[in-house]
């Protein structure tokens, strides 16, 4: 049981690196809290395994530090970390019986046969591996070989945090559910720190209270999965949550209007404001497909767009529209009449976002 | 709908079984001809059954080539294969050091039998050689040619340097094909250093260790050129293993049906123990039925 932080932490695999584009884990600071069951989402190569191994202590950081409750452990072995992993890959020791595979962490504590017994029928029960119990790991199937791995981080009561690599890689999808909720139980049960690496996001969503988006090794933004979802705090998280992903405008003030292109895009004064003051020249604008409004008439505040393509997936629409040269996307209810040709639509300015240099600026009405 | 059922396709495994014919069965069939009876020439011959089988299974002088045998197999066995995975072990994973000692361990293998046999025969000279030489002048009184014990021990070590660093080179590839999640997972479940190699390499290299204790005990079990280039089968018969008490017997004596019957016996004996040990490791990984 332990609060984890991250304290500037930085990781490179090169032994001298120049740039930042030579880390793979660049300066960051976080905190995973005790008891907590988080996920850390982000594409392939972004840095999630490293920082993963960081914590575990497969891996030493090359600058920065890592804290259990307060207390360094940098150079700490994983072996006295005391904390557990999971790996995409099962692993499980050949010849021993699955009852021997899940009591091998206890029995390396030293712990009594007893104890072990009592620990083991209980995970074994949890991930429902009781009948499998006597046979050797060899001979199981690739999902009950993961369950094993799982099971093996799950004996550990006293662990300081269980970490998952993408632990359900291997396992078919309707088994990948049963064991996702698995999880979310036992985390309920044992009160255990959980961090669970993927890069889905249905994955992170339905597994955890709280995601880490991780881009460029750099966690980008954290926090709930509809906070990520409603006001994400960088392009990227906008981009690679939801599906379509976030419409984002390039954008620039002329006249004292703020314009994409040619259009003129009526937005608060406040956020004009802001947008006037930046020196970047990469100011977007950003808002998700479902939060766009369409009208076949035009109303207040609206633009004027090109409707290119409807697509139809049953309980709602995707349209494809055509502003200016810029091409948005949003999504409307299966009772709203598709447009054709021409339409109207208007931003919400509550579900607007400004981004600056990537990073969200925070407007008033948030 | 109806079936028909036409076996023609049999016939297309006619030229493969002629390949078999000549490779194994004829001449198998030869020797199997010979050790049932008693020929004098061309013309001339006798069925003896079985006769030839019984002398030769009671025949002191084999047996006790026949026990001398088992007892280096096993022996060099013993040496070998623990020998072997240790070095596997100690080899460096990467860069030119590996590629360097995996030349450096591999050496022994491509070197011919009879060309062991001179080196070694020269090498333990105790005028010339440097092992002789050697352990004579440190006050043991090494003579492969007067005591069976420094005969033996001297056909041991050369068996051991001429073929463990087979078993290495099995095991070191082996070892490689290991993923790495196996170290660090073991490492997350504080495995100890002999844990990690009980239970992650060993089971791993259970295969690799399969062939390679079939092809030593085969190899071993047949040995010819290096004991006889060595020391000839002595002090007395001390070293004479099997297969050159059957080259005296059926070149230098000519007598072919016992020979012929012999040499049945020695491939049943072969066959006999690779089955068994490959039943019995192959069994080993099973799940017991009913529970432990």
């Amino acid at each position: 049981m332990a609060e984890i932080t991250l304290r500037q932490l930085a990781h490179s695999y090169l032994p001298s690196p120049s740039g930042p584009e030579d880390y793979a884990i660049r300066e960051m600071d976080h905190v995973w809290h005790q008891g907590g069951a988080y996920a850390l989402l982000g594409p392939s190569g972004c840095g999630k395994s490293t920082l993963l191994n960081i914590i575990s202590g497969l891996l030493e950081p090359s600058s920065g530090e890592v804290l259990f409750d307060g207390e360094r452990v940098n150079s700490l072995p994983p072996e006295q970390r005391n904390i557990a992993q999971v790996f995409q890959f099962p692993v499980v020791y050949d010849t021993m019986t699955v009852f021997d595979n899940l009591a091998f962490p206890l029995r390396n504590a030293g712990m009594s046969e007893t104890q072990i017994r009592e620990k083991v029928l209980e995970v074994a029960d949890v991930l429902e591996l009781t009948p499998q119990l006597k046979r050797k790991a060899k001979n199981l199937t690739a999902d009950e070989k993961q369950k094993v791995s799982m099971g093996r981080g799950l004996v550990r009561e006293d662990v300081s945090a269980i970490l998952f690599d993408e632990p359900l890689t291997v396992i078919d999808p309707q088994l990948k559910w049963k064991l996702r909720r698995k999880l979310k139980e036992i985390h309920r049960r044992f009160n255990i720190t959980m961090v669970y690496v993927t890069h889905d996001q249905l994955e992170a969503s339905t597994f955890a209270d709280k995601i880490a988006v991780m881009y460029e090794g750099q966690v980008v933004q954290f926090g709930t999965p509809r906070e990520l979802y409603e006001r994400p705090a960088h392009t990227f998280v906008g981009y690679f949550i939801g599906s379509p992903g976030m419409n984002l405008l390039d954008v620039s003030v002329k006249d004292d209007q703020v314009r994409c292109g040619e259009v003129v895009v009526p937005v608060a004064p406040k956020v004009r404001d802001i947008i006037a003051r930046s020196s970047s020249d990469n100011i977007r604008l950003g808002i998700r497909p479902d939060f766009v409004e369409v009208f076949e008439t035009a109303q207040e505040d609206s633009l004027a767009v090109e409707v290119v393509n409807a697509q139809d997936l049953g309980t709602y629409s995707i349209l494809t529209l055509a502003l200016g040269d810029v091409t948005l996307k949003a999504r409307i209810d299966e009772d709203q009449a598709t447009p054709k040709g021409k339409a109207y639509i208007r931003f919400p300015q509550a579900r607007l976002g400004v981004y600056i240099d990537e990073y969200r600026v925070e407007t008033d009405h948030e | 709908m109806n079936k028909v059922y036409d076996n023609k396709a049999w016939l297309l495994i006619l030229p493969m079984l002629a390949l078999v014919a000549f490779s194994a069965i004829i001449p198998l069939m030869t020797v199997v001809n010979y050790s049932v009876q008693d020929v004098f020439d061309a013309n001339t011959r006798f069925f003896t059954g079985t006769e030839w089988f019984v002398q030769m299974l009671n025949d002191p002088a084999l047996q006790s080539a026949l026990l001398r045998q088992f007892a280096f197999s096993l022996t060099v066995l013993c040496i070998e294969v623990p020998l072997g995975i240790g070095i596997a072990l100690l080899m460096p994973k990467k860069g030119w050091q590996a590629s360097a000692v995996l030349i450096l361990v591999t050496l022994p293998l491509l070197i011919p039998w009879n060309v062991v046999g001179s080196i070694w025969q020269i090498f333990t000279r105790g005028d010339i050689g440097l092992m002789g030489w050697g352990l004579r002048e440190l006050g043991y009184e090494y003579n492969i040619t007067r005591s069976a014990v420094d005969a033996w021990g001297t056909i041991i070590i050369m068996d051991v340097w001429h073929w463990t660093p087979l078993i290495a080179l099995l095991c070191y590839s082996g070892l490689r094909s290991i993923p790495e999640a196996y170290y660090q997972a073991a490492r997350i479940d504080r495995a100890s250093r002999w844990a990690v190699f009980r239970f992650i390499q060993l089971p791993k290299l259970t295969n690799v260790l399969v062939i390679g204790v079939l092809l030593r005990f085969m190899h071993s079990f047949m040995i010819y050129a290096e004991p006889f280039v060595l020391t000839g089968g002595g002090p007395g018969s001390s070293t004479t293993f099997l297969s050159q008490s059957l080259t005296t017997m059926a070149i230098g004596q000519q007598d072919l049906g016992p020979s012929a019957a012999f040499s049945l016996i020695y491939f049943l004996i072969i066959l006999l123990v690779s089955w068994v040990f490959y039943t019995a490791i192959m069994n080993m990984q099973k799940d017991k039925e009913g529970g432990a």
